[in-house]
């Protein structure tokens, strides 16, 4: 069974533990420059929100790969850069449409979220559970639940 | 390790930057921040210097386990000589900018002597360079930080600068980074100003990773989390309320200095509370409180977003005040209210965002406020001269203080000395609630006994965060001690006051110590630092730091006679609450606490004291 990293940024108070735990298992530094997950701030209307890869199905970025650096995960699902095998193109980097796979200056390699080979460590990481590791086929469960709280199991108005 | 063993001194007469390594025997007796940014300075300048001198020097310091995984590992202080107090000032700011210091791969930063013409220092990493601001001196804080985005197109960048009130040298100017998180007290933002230094930019990306025992460090931090994930402060009353939840706590129990601390309870607590910002207005169905937010690396998260009414006469026509911006904090919320008998939230939010636009304390700022309108009410202060009416409870003054001392217009100036050079000004001295010139914090130190010896003994002038044992004598935190009792208290002063300089120190925030202590504290600073951090040696640090601070004030010229409090707190009786009829111990307990410090009964460091800490 595979799992997606579920993100609900209503519970995201922008502590960046979660960055600093993505760059501490890919580097082993706390590095949030580094980091494949990052939480964007909007200080206007005071929302915290976190944003990384969604692991597509038909994923562009493997697609675009001239050299086949980027494969699948077969137990995770995750499409997996193989640094041994990129060559810094940056092909895949204008390919996303969602700009979740960029180049890092350092290894002249690009980098992505591998979801940890199944252990994500933001999500172990987030103090909040505003990033969870769920069954990828019941990203919806918890709202599904809300509102069958809602119109099925509260007292009639 | 967890130092990065560098730091950056910034010459800003000559224009020049330097790399140097950081004097690690100096790191492992003062473990870093707070403790060794200080230790930089004593040594460095001469105690006497004016504080607005190019002589002083200013420092912007990380810990060990800032840029880490620790709770709250993202705290950076600035140490100098403060313009308020003529004390050594050290003030402490979350937000992101310590973090991103670090991840540049510096310690800290020392700038000496003065710009010529306005400048901001870029840091990318191991460049450092400085720029020119004449184009952003003149600027708010919200001004300042997209201007400098926009200008190096990153907006990843990191800043910590002032506002007009810096630029201005308002004496309890703060220094602002991440729009709304400051090192507020002593006018840290003043000396920045008067040394032209707009503004300190930062983007890192080296990261921090030399931790002495990395598994160990994982494993450390993650307990401790877990430690302030199941208290009832740090897990749940913070987050849920902020800081804010102590208004109607303190007011219950008759410590809540209103209208200049001739009163203990305020009858506006309520409107002003933790209780009223979640509740929906009457204008717009909306609460107050938009949604609370953590510093880096924080795993409490008090901070507070909130967004203003659009009909409050304060912000009519003026668009950059409707966002949801920072605040309110307990003791803003204090400052800007109780003290001065203001009881409307929205006028306090408005002054609160004025503060952090312009770069001010606004716990100094409203206690002033508070002794201006003490004047006015007493004929000493006239409208003519204030340029508006300025009762106890008028949020119109309020407001208009705000915007005319931020900026140094009229009256503006003279509010931006500070309550205890304008009181004495006007002939009337006694009416500055301070402490070496500083302003009291949110609870009234003639009923809670123990808060009042912390205010009159603060290094930095009067302050909560140099000894806060409202946690002890309110909250029950570690043990419940009576707020009353005068026995005791010297003991309890000592020990908060020096676990105080080990947190501060290590880059971490002093709100953990509701749950954590140092028994929390040592295992993470161990895996991160060495095997000798223990409990007894953070302590031991802790007490050389406070001894090290205290003997710079002296050598400053400060002696016992400093160590008071006003004659309102010595004389005048609490009118209410459970403390009713009681006035400050501080006679009691000064002589003990002076005796527990070991120092002679002028309060000097007596020899055999200086031989123990190694000073």
């Amino acid at each position: 069974m595979q799992k997606s990293l579920l993100i609900n940024a209503d519970k995201c108070t922008g502590c960046l533990q979660c960055e600093m735990a993505c760059s501490y298992e890919n580097y082993g530094v706390f590095n949030t420059a580094k980091s494949r997950i990052k939480v964007f701030d909007f200080h206007t209307t005071g929302k915290k929100v976190p944003y990384t890869c969604t692991q597509c199905d038909e994923a562009w970025c493997l697609k675009a790969c001239p050299v086949d650096a980027i494969r699948i995960d077969a137990n995770t699902g995750a499409k997996v850069v193989i640094e041994d095998v990129c060559v810094g193109c940056k092909v895949c980097t204008i390919s996303c449409p969602f700009g979740t796979i960029n180049y890092v200056q350092d290894s002249g390699k690009v980098q992505k979220c591998d979801l940890c080979g199944g252990d994500p460590a933001c999500a172990t990481s987030c103090p909040t559970g505003a990033i969870t590791y769920v069954d990828a086929d019941w990203t919806g469960l918890d709202r599904m639940r809300a509102w069958a709280d809602k119109l099925g199991n509260q007292p009639a108005a | 390790m967890s130092w990065s063993g560098k730091i950056l001194r910034v010459n800003l007469t000559k224009g020049t930057c330097q790399s140097e390594p950081l004097n690690m025997a100096w790191a492992k007796e003062y473990l870093g921040s707070r403790g060794l940014a200080s230790k930089y300075l004593v040594e460095e300048i001469d105690p006497k210097v004016d504080p607005l001198s190019p002589d002083n020097k200013i420092i912007w310091a990380t810990g060990p386990l800032t840029g880490t995984m620790a709770s709250t590992g993202g705290r950076y202080t600035v140490v100098t000589k403060g313009p308020l107090t003529g004390a050594i000032a050290c003030s402490n700011s979350g937000g992101y900018w310590g973090a991103e210091l670090k991840m540049a791969g510096w310690d800290m930063i020392i700038f000496e002597g003065k710009s010529p013409k306005p400048v901001y220092l870029f840091i990318q990493d191991d460049n450092a360079q400085l720029l020119d601001a004449s184009s952003l001196w003149g600027q708010s804080v919200w001004e300042t930080e997209p201007s400098i985005k926009a200008k190096h197109q990153d907006p990843q960048i990191r800043v910590s600068c002032i506002g007009k009130a810096g630029e201005n040298q308002v004496l309890f100017a703060s220094v602002v980074n991440d729009l709304h998180r400051a090192a507020g007290r002593s006018g840290v933002g003043a000396v920045m100003g008067s040394k032209n230094l707009k503004a300190i930019a930062v983007r890192g990306t080296k990261g921090v990773g030399n931790l002495k025992d990395p598994k160990g460090f994982m494993k450390a931090t993650a307990a401790a989390k877990a430690v302030l994930a199941g208290h009832a402060v740090t897990g749940q009353g913070l987050p849920t309320y902020g800081t804010q939840v102590l208004m109607n706590v303190i007011n219950e129990v008759g410590a809540l200095p209103t209208r200049n601390h001739k009163d203990v309870q305020f009858e506006g607590a309520k409107d002003i509370s933790a209780e009223a910002m979640a509740t929906p207005r009457e204008t717009d169905g909306k609460p107050h409180l938009v949604t609370n937010q953590a510093c880096f690396g924080c795993t409490i998260a008090c901070g507070r977003i909130s967004k203003i009414d659009e009909t409050h006469f304060s912000i009519q026509n003026r668009p950059q005040y409707i966002n949801a911006s920072g605040g309110l904090e307990y003791e803003a919320a204090w400052a800007l209210g109780a003290a001065n008998g203001v009881n409307d939230l929205e006028a306090l939010q408005f002054a609160n965002m004025v503060c952090n636009e312009e770069g001010m304390d606004p716990i100094s700022f409203g206690a002033t406020i508070g002794a201006v309108m003490e004047m006015y009410e007493m004929g000493v202060l006239k409208k003519e001269q204030l340029g508006i009416e300025a009762p106890f409870g008028s949020a119109k003054a309020l407001c208009y203080f705000a915007e005319i001392t931020a900026k140094g217009e009229g009256f503006g100036k003279e509010i931006g000395l500070g309550s205890a050079k304008l009181t004495k000004k006007y002939g009337q001295p006694d009416l500055s609630m301070s402490v070496k010139g500083q302003e009291f914090p949110a609870y009234d130190g003639r009923v809670v006994q123990g808060i009042g010896l912390a205010y009159a003994t603060s290094n930095r002038g009067a302050c909560h965060l140099r000894g806060y044992t409202i946690a002890s004598e309110v909250l029950g935190i570690p043990v419940k001690t009576e707020p009353t009792e005068t026995n005791g208290k010297p003991e309890l002063v000592k020990a908060f006051q020096d676990a105080t300089a080990a947190f501060d120190s290590a880059g971490i925030c002093i709100f953990t110590s509701f749950a954590w202590t140092l028994a929390d504290v040592a295992p993470q600073v161990q895996a991160a630092c060495g095997e000798e951090f223990t409990v007894e040696n953070l302590n031991t640090i802790g007490e050389r730091i406070w001894n090290m601070e205290r003997d710079f004030n002296n050598r400053a010229g400060f002696t016992s006679k400093d160590d008071n409090l006003p004659k309102r707190l010595m004389t005048e009786p609490a009118k209410t609450g459970p403390g009713k009829g009681t006035v400050s111990g501080l006679d009691k307990m000064l002589p003990e606490y002076y005796k527990v410090r070991g120092w002679d009964s002028e309060g000097r460091l007596n020899s055999e004291t200086r031989k123990r800490l190694g000073l």
